[in-house]
């Protein structure tokens, strides 16, 4: 399969269903592995990379779920190709800084994705749109089950699965929940969250992982430690704390309207003037105006059917899916902007005009019965 | 001096911490300090920001061996990338290894998933530790009966093992010492006697 099908395609994470999908975008397992007695990637020949690409790759090949898939040596995809993965998620932005010696594989729905030879030899995830971390975890766990049967992985009697980096060490897993906090944002709580997760163990991050900056109000939790507790536990206190921020997201929803609706008319009015007129917008400040749209959807400003063009313009507006239509040569930061402002127009004016102006009384976003005690979490 | 992070701008703000009786000193430049959060006493995570830095000074004090005897990996390397060269790095590097895990993680022991080909040999080691442990006790209240079936299922369970796995699994010199006392109770009481006095010495029959 030809990676042009995979990028005309919005992923089964962007345009799929999933439970809590308005606050919760997607959730993703990711399992790392190596192989028994061969160095890590990192401190790997080349040609002892070559071999052990060829093993992973052929057994995950064939395994039965990746019967549709796409699947690419890191070297044959162009610069701009791998940053489309990138912004989908379906390959981290060191994996994209590989050449000779890694691969990819995927399925076609692109739930499924194996990095081969990124910091690990394996590193394979599954994402599905809203939470579902249980579910996503039992498609990857399966994956994993299956190529113990071909592969022999690397495992140490007391510390688990070997990693590269001692932070994996154990399940190797890290399981994450993209959220859409618009209203912890704009009600100044989202730092004091960020905190406490932090404090237990959790790790709440920018767009796209590690040291990457917030953008559009999305924010990433995931598990900060992979040895001592089962999978299971992981993900039950992750599924615990992710439903905690999701309560208070929509508590601060409910807050903004009843006392700063004008505020918040105001910002998601302005928002939407700005991208139905603008001729040249940042990425930056595109993904910080759809949020506001985002959340308007949510709160019934506009109406509901328009909640797949707003969620993919946050990647279609991304650097690399802008150009990938136009095989013809990368463009100027500006001639992007212009390209971005463009295409945000035409998308919005396909929709209907919003009602901005009455404070919804029937949104979508209930508000939470249960406590609304700021910030509490498990000791 | 320089950042412990960034190691390129001087390091401005200096940090103690006791963290299990062990002194750790980070030493920040400003920018990173306030990147790990140092100034904002409410969101500064110790073990975060140590994660790195005094992992490194701890794998630093770790007399045996700089290098991992099969990928040739040094301490030096782990220090500048952060990552390990191969799976017996956690062997070679295992002590200095050990304070930084339990920084890191929520235990020290895998409790989690096992791939399926190691699971038999898995619960077969535990049934062996066991089994030793009740031949010790036995031995050492002169069952000697009980402990010569003991015996026989360590013997068994080993050998299982040995055809399934590489043989690293010898039988180990303390079951065959405890099994040849189990043999002869004489023995046992001579052996008792060695263990406990020190000299060969007869023990009258009582």
């Amino acid at each position: 399969m030809k990676l042009s099908r995979i990028i005309a395609n919005t992923g089964e994470w962007l345009s799929g269903a999933g439970p809590h999908d308005q606050i919760v975008v997607s959730s993703r397992v990711r399992l790392a592995r190596n192989l028994k007695g061969k160095p890590f990637p990192g401190w790997s020949k080349k040609a002892e990379r070559v071999a052990v690409l060829e093993e992973v790759r052929t057994a995950v090949e064939q395994l039965p779920e990746m019967e549709e898939s796409f699947s690419e040596k890191l070297d044959d995809l162009s610069a701009l190709e791998k940053q489309v993965l990138v912004e989908r998620h379906l390959i981290s932005r060191e994996h994209a800084a590989k050449g000779a010696g890694s691969a990819v594989v995927m399925n076609t729905s692109q739930t499924l994705s194996f990095m081969i030879n990124e910091e690990d030899h394996l590193r394979m995830q599954a994402i599905r749109a809203g939470l579902q971390l249980d579910q996503v975890f039992a498609m990857i766990n399966q994956a994993d089950s299956e190529l113990e049967d071909t592969l022999d992985f690397a495992f140490h009697n007391d510390l688990g699965y070997l990693t590269a980096c001692p932070t994996n060490v154990g399940t190797g897993m890290r399981a994450s929940a993209m959220m859409h906090l618009p209203g912890l944002v704009m009600s100044e709580q989202v730092n004091k969250i960020i905190n406490s997760v932090n404090k237990i163990g959790l790790a709440v991050r920018g767009l796209h992982g590690e040291g990457t900056e917030a953008m559009g109000n999305l924010f990433q939790v995931s598990n900060q430690t992979t040895l001592g507790e089962t999978e299971e536990e992981i993900i039950g206190r992750l599924n615990k704390v992710i439903f905690q921020i999701l309560e208070h997201e929509q508590n601060a929803r409910q807050i903004l309207l009843q006392q700063r609706a004008e505020t918040l008319l105001d910002q998601i009015g302005r928002a939407y003037g700005i991208l139905c007129h603008a001729h040249s917008i940042t990425s930056k400040e595109a993904l910080n105006l759809l949020s506001f749209i985002k959340m308007g959807v949510d709160l019934g400003l506009f109406p509901s059917n328009n909640r797949l063009h707003v969620d993919e313009l946050f990647i279609e507006t991304q650097p690399a899916h802008l150009q990938k239509g136009l095989q013809v040569r990368k463009l100027g930061a500006e001639e992007r902007d212009s390209l971005r402002a463009a295409l945000i127009r035409a998308k919005l004016n396909q929709m209907a005009e919003p009602e901005i102006g009455k404070i919804p009384t029937n949104g979508s976003s209930t508000p939470s019965t249960s406590n609304t005690s700021e910030t509490s979490e498990e000791s | 001096m320089f950042c412990d992070v960034c190691k390129s701008k001087e390091a401005t703000v200096f940090l103690t911490q006791i963290v299990e009786g062990k002194m750790q000193k980070v030493n920040l430049c400003e920018g990173c300090s306030k990147e790990k959060g140092v100034n904002d006493p409410t969101g500064f995570a110790l073990a975060d920001l140590l994660l790195g830095l005094g992992a490194a000074q701890e794998i630093d004090k770790n007399p045996a061996g700089n290098r991992c005897p099969v990928c040739g990996f040094s301490q030096a390397d782990f220090k500048k990338t952060g990552r390990l060269g191969c799976s017996a790095c956690y062997d070679a590097f295992a002590e200095g290894l050990s304070g930084m895990l339990k920084n890191m993680h929520r235990g020290s022991v895998h409790t989690g998933k096992v791939p399926a080909k190691l699971r038999v040999g898995r619960l077969r080691n535990k049934e062996l530790t066991e089994l030793q442990a009740s031949l010790q006790k036995a031995v050492q209240e002169e069952q000697f009966e009980e402990a010569a079936t003991l015996r026989d299922r360590i013997r068994k369970l080993e050998e299982e093992s040995h055809a399934e796995t590489a043989p690293e699994q010898e039988p180990s010199a303390e079951v065959n010492r405890i099994a040849s006392i189990a043999q002869s109770p004489e023995a046992a009481e001579a052996s008792k006697a060695t263990q406990t006095l020190g000299v060969p010495k007869p023990r009258k029959n009582s």
